[in-house]
C-alpha cells in the first residue's frame, strides 16, 4: 500500500531500528522545548487568530474560525416559534451524548431529578467513543493525588485553574471505581491490579485502559446503564439557542429535529452543556481525529448566553494523527503506540525526539522535521509525514503485542493492507482536542449564568493549555457526574422557570450590528459542510 | 488517485473518486448525512452498509467509513436495526447461567448458521461468543465480544433474531463488575481520599509557590 518512496524510507528505518532499540531519547529542556512551541505549533501561529468584537470575552483572542461563529447570525431570528408552548419540561436538560452527558444524566437521575438528555446524532456517537489510549487516576501505591495534580500542572503550562485541577486529580480513583462498579472491563492483572501504562508528560504509569477501545468500552457501558435507568432519550435532536427565563438564568433550549426540521421547546430548571468539542471546525485547515458533530455548538450557546470563555484559544494538535493512507487522513494513532515503545522516526530513520514529551511539544516536534528540517516523508496528496515505528514494540515486549495491547490500530490501517507489525505508519499531527470552553467554578456551573452548567470538552480551564491524553476521559467522568449532582441539588423543590425567552440572543445580535459585524454565517454550525454539492 | 468508479448508492449511479470511502463517497454525491455516520473512523457503529459488486455473488457487510469504493458498488446503508435491548439493574443480577435465558432467551434458538460471524464489520467470531454465553462463559464472551462496534449488521443475518451486541455488552458489563477481581490498591485508594488523608496534603502541595511548583515539575522523577 506504501508508495516506492515510502518504501525506500522505511529501509532506512529498518536499517536503525536494531540500534534504536536500547538507545536513551534525551528529553528536551524547558528552553528548548518554549522555544519549539513558539516557533511551529499552531496557537503560535498569529494569523491563526482574531480578536473577538463582542461577547462576554470581547477583546481577547480565538481562533478565526471560531470567532466567526461566536459572532454569526442564530437559527432561531428567522424561526417564529411560540415560546409559550412547552414540548418538554424537565428538571435538567442535558445537551449532548457523549461520556460527559452521560454521566451527567446518571449522576442526576440518581439524585432523583426529572433529566432528559438531547443529541445531535445517536446516543454514543461522540468523542468518547473514539478515545483509544485510557484513563489517567493515581491509584497506584507510587503515586499520588499530588503528583497527578503537579503532571497535569506542568503539562498545561500551570494555567489549570487550580480549584477544577484539584478536583479532578482528587476525584480520580473515585471515578475509576465508579466505572469499575457499572462494569467497565479495564485491563487488569488476574488478581485484580489495574495494568498502568505511561502517557505522554505522566511521571508514573497511571493509564488505565481497556485494551485500546477505552473510550468505546466506557461509553458503551455509561450507554446502557442510561437506557437501564430509561432516561428520556432525544436524539437526532440538536440544541440551538439556550432559553432564559425573566430572570436572565438558563431555563432551557429549543431544540432541531435534524432529519425533519421540526423545533421545540425545552424547558429545563437547569441546563448542562456536554457537547464537546471542535475538530470539525477544521481550525487553521488541520485535519480532526473528532466525531462528525465536534463543531463547538455549546460554546456558541453559552457565549451569546452570556458565559464566559477560558483559554478558547489554545487547541491541542494530537502529534500522530494518519498522514496515509488517504482513507484515514486526520485519524488518530492513539498515543498507547508510543506508550508500549513505538519511535518517531524521521526520513532517514533517525529518531529525532523522545517519544513522550507533551502532545503540543511532539506536534510542533513533527511540524519541525517536516518542515524546515526537510525531514519528512512526502505523501501522494501534497503532505509530509514521519514514522511511528511499531514493529519496535514486538521486539522490546515480544511477538503478540500489537495484536493484545494496540489491536484497533492493527486492524484500522490494516484495512489498507498495512501491517503494523511488519511496517511502521506514516503520522503527522491533527486537530484533537479542545483545551479551552466555557470556564466554570468548581461546582460546574458557569461563571455568570445561573442554572447553566457545563461538563467535558466544552469546559475550558480544568487543564490549563495543553492536556495530558488520560486526563480528558477523567474529566468528562468527574466533571459530568458533578454537574449532573450538582444541576439536580440546586434545582430540587424549584419553581418551574417563568417567562421564557431568546431576548439574549436578540441583545448579541444588536451588539453585533452595533460592531459593524456583517455575518452570513449561521451557527451553532451542527454539522461540518461536507457534501460537494447539493441544496 | 483521480481515477474515477461508479458506485450504485441505493441503486443510482454515481461517479466518484476511487480513493473514497463509501462514506466520503456519499458526500461527493452531494448527501448531506445526519444518520449514518458518528464517528466517521469505525469505533461507533453508525454506519453499517451492506454492498455487492457486480460480478461478485457474493452480498458484502463493511462499515461505510472504513470501506473503500469499488467500481460497480452497489450500496445500501443501514443506519438502523431494531436490536433488543433488555433492561436490567447491574447491581440486582449476577453472572449466573440463568440471567441469559432471562434476558435473552432466543441465544438458544442459534441454527448455528454463521451469517453473523460473515458479516461482521469488525471480523469478530460472532457465533462463538454467543456459543460462550449459552454456556455461561461469560468472560470468554466478554474477550471475544470485545471490539463489537454495536452496528447490528449481525443481527440483521441472524434468522434466530438474536440481538449479538446485547449479548456481548451484557456478558461484558457482568465479567467486569462481578468476574474479574476488583482492584484492591484502586478500593484502598478510594478509602484514603474519602477518608480525607489527602486533603491537607494537597492543600499544602498546591499552595507552594509558582517558582517552586515549576521547579518540581521539572525536576520530576519519572517512573522507568
Ligand atoms: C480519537 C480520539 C481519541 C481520544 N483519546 C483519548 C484518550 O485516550 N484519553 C482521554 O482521556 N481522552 C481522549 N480523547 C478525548 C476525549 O475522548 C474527549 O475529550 C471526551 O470524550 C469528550 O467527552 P464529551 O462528553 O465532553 O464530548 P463528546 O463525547 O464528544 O460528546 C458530545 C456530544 O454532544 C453532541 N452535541 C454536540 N453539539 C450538540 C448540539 N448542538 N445539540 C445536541 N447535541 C450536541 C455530540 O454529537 C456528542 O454526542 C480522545 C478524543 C478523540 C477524538
Ligand atoms: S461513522 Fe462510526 S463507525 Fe463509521
Amino acid at each position: 500500500m506504501y508508495t516506492p518512496e515510502m518504501l525506500e524510507s522505511i529501509k532506512k528505518v529498518e536499517a536503525t531500528r536494531e540500534a534504536r532499540m536500547g538507545a536513551e531519547l534525551r528529553r528536551m529542556t524547558a528552553d528548548e522545548k518554549e522555544k519549539l512551541l513558539n516557533e511551529f505549533h499552531p496557537d503560535y501561529k498569529q494569523e491563526g487568530f482574531t480578536t473577538l468584537k463582542i461577547g462576554p470575552n470581547k477583546g481577547d483572542k480565538a481562533p478565526v474560525e471560531l470567532a466567526d461563529i461566536l459572532q454569526a447570525r442564530s437559527w432561531v431570528e428567522k424561526l417564529n416559534i411560540d415560546l409559550g408552548i412547552v414540548d418538554y419540561d424537565v428538571d435538567v436538560l442535558v445537551i449532548g451524548g457523549g461520556g460527559s452527558g452521560a454521566s451527567a444524566a446518571i449522576e442526576a437521575h440518581e439524585n432523583g431529578a426529572n433529566v432528559m438528555l438531547v443529541t445531535k446524532l445517536r446516543m454514543g456517537d461522540a468523542n468518547t467513543m473514539m478515545a483509544e489510549g485510557g484513563i489517567q487516576a493515581a491509584d497506584k501505591s507510587n503515586d499520588s493525588p499530588m503528583t497527578h495534580y503537579l503532571d497535569a500542572y506542568g503539562g498545561g503550562h500551570f494555567k489549570a485553574q487550580p480549584d477544577l485541577l484539584r478536583k479532578l486529580v482528587m476525584d480520580g480513583p473515585i471515578a475509576i471505581k465508579w466505572l469499575e462498579k457499572f462494569g467497565v472491563l479495564f485491563d487488569k492483572e488476574k488478581d485484580g491490579t489495574m495494568i498502568t501504562t505511561h502517557g505522554g508528560g505522566t511521571s508514573r504509569k497511571r493509564m488505565h485502559a481497556a485494551a485500546d477501545y477505552s473510550g468505546a468500552e466506557i461509553m458503551r457501558v455509561l450507554r446502557d446503564e442510561v437506557f437501564n435507568r430509561k432516561i428520556p432519550l432525544v436524539d437526532f435532536t440538536a440544541a440551538l439557542e439556550l432559553l432564559l427565563d425573566d430572570e436572565g438564568n438558563a431555563a432551557g433550549a429549543i431544540l432541531e429535529n435534524m432529519e425533519t426540521g421540526e423545533h421545540f421547546v425545552a424547558r429545563a430548571k437547569a441546563v448542562i452543556i456536554a457537547t464537546g468539542g471542535a475538530g470539525r471546525m477544521h481550525y487553521q485547515g488541520f485535519p480532526t481525529s473528532n466525531h462528525y458533530g465536534a463543531t463547538a455548538d455549546g460554546l456558541v450557546l453559552g457565549y451569546r448566553a452570556g458565559a464566559k470563555l477560558l483559554y478558547q484559544y489554545t487547541l491541542q494538535y494530537h502529534p500522530t494523527g494518519v498522514a496515509y493512507p488517504p482513507q484515514i487522513f486526520g485519524a488518530l494513532v492513539t498515543e498507547k503506540v508510543r506508550s508500549v515503545g513505538a519511535l518517531l522516526v524521521n526520513v532517514d530513520g533517525e529518531a529525532f525526539m523522545h517519544p513522550l514529551e507533551t502532545r503540543d511539544v511532539s506536534a510542533a516536534s513533527v511540524i519541525r522535521e517536516c518542515g524546515v528540517r526537510g525531514k519528512g516523508v512526502a505523501t501522494p496528496s501534497g503532505g509530509r509525514g514521519v514514522w511511528l515505528d511499531s514493529p519496535i514494540i514486538e521486539m522490546i515486549h515480544g511477538p503478540g503485542t500489537i495484536e493484545k495491547r494496540i489491536p484497533g490500530m492493527m486492524r484500522m490501517f490494516g484495512k489498507y493492507d498495512i501491517d503494523i507489525r511488519r511496517v511502521p505508519m506514516l503520522i503527522y499531527p491533527t486537530l484533537h482536542y479542545q483545551n479551552g470552553g466555557l470556564q466554570i467554578t468548581v461546582d460546574g456551573r458557569t461563571t455568570n449564568v445561573k442554572n447553566l452548567y457545563v461538563a467535558g470538552e466544552a469546559v475550558g480551564g480544568i487543564h490549563g493549555e495543553n492536556r495530558l491524553m488520560g486526563n480528558s476521559l477523567l474529566d468528562i467522568i468527574v466533571f459530568g457526574r458533578n454537574a449532573g449532582l450538582n444541576a439536580s441539588k440546586a434545582v430540587e423543590g424549584a419553581d418551574k422557570p417563568k417567562g421564557l425567552n431568546i431576548e439574549h440572543v436578540r441583545r448579541f445580535m444588536k451588539e453585533a450590528e452595533d460592531a459593524g459585524i456583517k455575518a452570513d454565517a449561521v451557527s451553532p454550525k451542527l454539522f461540518p459542510a461536507y457534501a460537494r454539492v447539493g441544496r | 488517485m483521480s481515477e474515477m468508479v461508479s458506485v450504485f448508492l441505493f441503486g443510482k449511479k454515481y461517479d466518484v473518486p476511487s480513493g473514497l470511502t463509501i462514506m466520503t463517497a456519499m458526500e461527493y454525491a452531494g448527501y448531506r448525512l445526519v444518520r449514518g455516520c458518528g464517528c466517521r473512523n469505525g469505533f461507533c457503529g453508525a454506519c453499517a452498509t451492506i454492498y455487492r459488486v457486480e460480478g461478485d455473488r457474493e452480498l458484502k457487510f463493511c462499515l461505510a467509513c472504513q470501506k473503500t469504493v469499488e467500481d460497480k458498488m452497489y450500496v445500501a446503508t443501514l443506519p438502523f436495526f431494531p436490536l433488543l435491548k433488555e433492561i436490567y439493574d447491574i447491581e440486582k443480577i449476577g453472572p449466573t447461567e440463568q440471567i441469559m435465558m432471562q434476558l435473552y432467551p432466543e441465544i438458544y434458538k442459534c441454527v448455528g448458521c454463521n451469517a453473523c460471524t460473515k458479516a461482521c464489520s469488525q471480523e469478530l467470531r460472532v457465533m462463538q461468543y454467543i456459543a460462550f454465553a449459552q454456556r455461561g462463559e461469560y468472560e470468554k464472551c466478554a474477550e471475544e465480544s470485545f471490539d463489537c462496534v454495536m452496528c447490528g449488521i449481525c443481527s440483521s443475518r441472524c434468522p434466530a433474531g438474536i440481538s449479538h451486541p446485547q449479548v456481548g455488552l451484557l456478558a461484558r458489563r457482568l465479567t467486569g463488575k462481578y468476574i474479574r477481581p476488583e482492584s484492591a490498591h484502586l478500593k484502598d485508594r478510594v478509602e484514603e481520599i474519602l477518608g480525607g488523608n489527602y486533603d491537607k496534603l494537597i492543600e499544602d502541595f498546591m499552595g507552594k509557590p509558582a517558582d517552586e511548583l515549576k521547579e518540581l515539575y521539572n525536576n520530576r522523577d519519572i517512573e522507568a
